[in-house]
């Protein structure tokens, strides 16, 4: 009787410690994340933290230091290249370790790892797309060149050497919270992260939502929605120079009219989970004929999903044999964009279709066989093993054919109604390149013959790669490596029955369009047509947009002794020229004396909007309701009969169409028996947006910023760890094209001048950590439009008062 | 009473020292051995084991909040629904952790009593 008590209070002991000690659903063990001496806490960095440390770590040949300055950017000052990419990759784990891991999971599949069953289909999505397969031949490619090899294992030993010394207190708070511990570094995580990016810039198709729509509304009706080529473009190559003819000629198959363009088969979809199809960029290059230093200034502004931890991590890399400063990808070696002692380079996405799918006949069900070119054809297998959290492991086969892997069949349709059949998808990631040698290249790069050799490594995802150098030479390259494609080719599902309708070849380099020191004085890109897709020899397929680029070409043509705060005025510029073009029109058709009082207010708020997307418009949120309302008037019935209502054709066809002819056939709505008018359509839109504005009003959410509520969300959604509600300008068509969760994700100016001067801002800030001081830092500034200075730091500015913190690295 | 104080002390020493080499529950550990040590009336030996971890957690919490300004314990508190609150956020901690080291002393104190039994008050003689 007398061991009860202590029997009891001993049971309850360990009853607590289990209960504290363990996951319950999505918390965290409370025990362990509490804890101040091991949990959460551990995470609270002091604000003023002295990051100054002596290292001493393994693999590495030379002594080397890294400067942390008053923003936490690290300088580092390495006796060789592989002994940078190694620190490089220590300074990525130390600072962004979760982010860096967490994104090759998502580029693997493996999100089911980590949260359990719901995101399985999130992971068979990338596993069937082939994410992990192209990934893995990534590697083979890097490894394969003793450079990028010496360069990327270098990199992969230097996070390994941080994650080998990482103590369990000192985790990324985001392990403690989902309960997990990071892997080593690998070459193939790398490779998965540029995957990853070849997914958001160079993975997106509409090619079954386009399918559909041929099929139920005929391919005139398609056609019309969707032309080949807008009213108005100004492509990147302009006219006069980097003019290019053929030598590959490429023809459809014979009797592709009838089965390909008037094919009726339908396949429905409905589909989540694709890429942002707004990704999209600014670059340009000023010869110094227009400037007032009379020196070239390159600029760059990436507009891609905003995220924190950001996506870019900020660097000066200083060895030898190169200077570069510029932003970093977590999870990679080198500077991706920036400038070194010689020349700038920047980036916007080529946005081509690089996506196309074939359908396949299998023998049977076992997708063992397949007919292909006049006989049955063995299909090979990869077998995905999907790990999921608090359960069984889920094995996904997925067959592949000469075109590459079958990712929809009668186990996976992905959201898409595909009626049993079997879709392979043929995507220009899976090919072999090796990107890291761009970046390499770049950065090493002293003249304009350097970066045309380094510019040949980039196939995918294609880029515009602006170029500009301290010797006066500006350049632009629509860089890539693209399928020649004839006439349609791609835009829907085409048959895989044989070869004929495969890609038939790759458009040689030496053809690809570019720009060298023009007459304008200017190359730029805004992710509109490379050239003009009438007169080009190939078929230009892909996802352009063509107002951001007319309003950088048109002040770049006008402007003379140009200076920095130019080009910031430029990039921060919010005019919305698509808005310019439709409000007279949209004006000019709506009957204001028939209008009430209520609505007469927002007409006239409209009318005097100054086609700004400021962040205090209420005009530009009047606007963009009162156009999506049209928008939805007129499209609604083609794409209801389609069974897509959420499909819309590009808002430049409908502006062009009710510009060029107010009889525009799309605006009768074929559902009802009369025939409406645009005077008819403009009012009806009109009155619905005003039934919106005004609510919205009501509530105080139509002043634009917050209507648009621009947020910068944690990778993994977590809202007290996100920055939500900014109030900024900026949008759609808008050079400054901050949208909701999605924007300029790098403000970069450069003037190379004798000494260069760059600017540049990401909206984030150097640690990945919540809990830390420079979590966030940059964000408000960055919302309010303001740089700062880059300093290219000196190796003998050692005692200069922004160094705020010195790591000195030895072997150890 | 001074007793008391001591093995208070003595309870958040230890653990901190456990915690630093231990997993978290070290915590209970420390509790358990001390009130293993000195003896004390069950009531009280949880109570010091409670409010030697208390404190500890509470003090080492509040100094690490101090020097972050807050920043990351208000978006944790976001987290678990605790209304944005560091202070909330620091009690909820030390609540956790006092909780295991009361019973874990209270278990030491009764593991005490099996080995050297309490004397009994002298009985009146007849």
């Amino acid at each position: 009787m007398k061991f009860v008590p202590l029997l009891i209070s001993s049971a309850f002991t360990v009853l607590f410690i289990i209960v504290f000690n363990t996951r319950w659903g999505q918390a965290p063990a409370l025990g362990e994340f509490l804890s101040p001496q091991h949990g959460f806490w551990q995470n609270a960095e002091p604000v003023d933290k002295d990051f100054g440390q002596d290292l001493q770590l393994p693999g590495l040949k030379d002594p080397a230091e890294i400067y942390l300055d008053d923003r936490l950017v690290p300088h580092i000052f390495a006796a060789n290249d592989n002994d940078a990419y190694y620190l490089q990759g220590y300074m990525h784990a130390k600072f962004r370790l979760w982010q860096m891991e967490f994104q090759t999971y998502a580029a693997a599949g493996r999100i089911s790892e980590l949260i359990g069953p719901k995101a399985l289909n999130y992971d068979r999505d990338k596993r069937r797309l082939g994410m992990v397969y192209a990934a893995e031949i990534a590697v083979a490619e890097i490894e394969k060149d003793s450079v990028s090899k010496a360069e990327c294992d270098a990199y992969t030993a230097g996070v390994n050497a941080y994650i080998t010394n990482l103590k369990e207190s000192e985790l990324p708070v985001e392990y403690k919270l989902l309960g997990y511990k990071p892997e080593r570094w690998s070459n193939l995580k790398t490779a998965l992260f540029l995957k990853f990016m070849s997914f958001d810039l160079a993975g997106y198709d509409d090619d079954f939502e386009h399918t559909n729509l041929r099929s139920v509304l005929g391919y005139d009706v398609y056609n019309k929605m969707f032309p080949i080529a807008p009213d108005s473009l100004d492509p990147i190559i302009s006219a006069d120079t980097g003019k290019r003819i053929s030598v590959m000629p490429v023809k459809a198959p014979p009797g592709s009219d009838s089965l390909y363009l008037q094919n009726k088969d339908t396949v429905s979809v409905n589909v989540a989970n694709k890429p942002d199809k707004a990704n999209g960029s600014n670059n340009w290059a000023v010869s110094g004929t227009k400037t007032k230093s009379g020196s070239p200034i390159l600029c760059n502004d990436p507009h891609l999903g905003l995220h924190l931890p950001s996506l870019w991590y900020e660097i000066q890399i200083s060895t030898p044999n190169f200077n570069a400063y510029g932003v970093s990808f977590p999870g990679s070696p080198g500077v991706i964009i920036g400038f070194n002692d010689s020349c700038a380079y920047g980036f916007t996405d080529g946005m081509r279709d690089v996506r196309d799918y074939f359908e396949i006949q299998f023998k049977d069900d076992s997708r063992k066989e397949y007919w292909y070119n006049g006989k049955w054809v063995p299909a090979d297998f990869r077998f995905e093993h999907i790990i999921r959290r608090d359960t069984t492991e889920y094995i996904d086969t997925v067959a592949y054919t000469v075109f590459g892997p079958v990712m929809y069949d009668k186990s996976y349709s992905g959201n898409r109604k595909t009626n049993n059949k079997y879709y392979a998808v043929r995507w220009k990631a899976h090919d072999p390149s090796n990107e890291l040698m761009i970046f390499h290249g770049l950065e090493h790069a002293k003249n304009y013959a350097d970066y045309q050799q380094a510019i040949k490594w980039l196939h995918t995802p294609g880029q515009n790669v602006a170029f500009a150098c301290k010797n006066g030479d500006i350049a632009i390259t629509t860089q890539g490596e693209f399928p020649a494609k004839w006439k349609r080719q791609g835009d829907f599902v085409m048959p895989g029955t044989d070869s004929s309708y495969a890609w038939q070849a790759m458009i040689p380099q030496e053809e690809t369009p570019f720009m060298y020191n023009p007459e304008r004085g200017f190359v730029s890109s805004a992710n509109q047509f490379p050239v003009n897709p009438v007169t080009y020899p190939y078929y230009l397929s892909g996802d352009y947009q063509n107002y951001r680029g007319l309003m950088i070409n048109r002040y770049l043509n006008q402007e003379t002794e140009i200076g920095i705060q130019n080009m910031m005025n430029l990039q921060l510029d919010t005019y919305n020229p698509f808005a310019g073009m439709a409000r007279p029109v949209l004006l000019k058709n709506l009957d204001s004396a028939a209008l009430q009082t209520e609505e007469l207010k927002y007409y006239g708020i409209l009318k005097e909007w100054d086609l700004h997307y400021d962040a205090d418009s209420k005009g530009a949120s009047v606007f963009n309701i009162f156009w999506d309302s049209l928008k939805t008037i007129v499209w609604h019935d083609e794409l209801e009969k389609a069974g897509m209502p959420d499909f819309y054709p590009y808002n430049q066809t409908l502006l062009e169409g009710i510009l060029r002819d107010s009889a525009y056939e799309f605006l009768d709505d074929i559902a009802t028996p009369e025939k409406e008018t645009l005077k008819q359509d403009v009012m009806l839109a009109f009155k619905k947006a005003v039934s919106t504005c005004k609510k919205l009003d009501s509530q105080d959410k139509l002043t634009w910023w917050k209507f648009k509520d621009t947020r910068i969300e944690h990778l993994a959604n977590l809202d007290p760890f996100s920055r939500l509600g900014i109030e900024n300008g900026g949008g759609e068509y808008a050079i400054s094209a901050v949208k909701k969760d999605h924007g300029p994700s790098w403000r970069m100016i450069v003037q190379l001048t004798k000494e260069t001067e760059a600017y540049g801002i990401y909206p984030g800030g150097q640690s990945g950590n919540p809990g830390s001081a420079y979590y966030d830092n940059f964000v408000d500034n960055w919302a309010n439009g303001k740089y700062y200075p880059l300093w290219i730091m000196a190796k003998n500015e050692e005692t200069d008062s922004r160094v705020k913190a010195i790591i000195r690295v030895t072997k150890l | 009473m001074l007793k008391y104080i001591l093995s208070i002390v003595v309870t958040a020493l230890l653990a901190f020292v456990c915690g630093l080499y231990m997993p978290w529950w070290g915590i209970a550990i420390a509790a358990f051995l001390v009130s293993a040590a000195i003896p004390q009336k069950p009531a009280f030996s949880f109570l010091s084991g409670f409010l030697g971890v208390f404190l500890l957690w509470e003090v080492l919490a509040w100094w690490i909040d101090n020097k972050n300004n807050g920043i990351l314990s208000q978006k944790v508190a976001g987290i678990f629904s605790l209304g944005s609150s560091s202070v909330l956020l620091i009690v909820v901690t030390s609540l956790i952790g006092a909780l295991v080291a009361g019973f874990a002393a209270l278990a030491g104190t009764y593991l005490r009593r099996l080995i050297y039994p309490p004397v009994p008050p002298p009985a009146e003689s007849v």
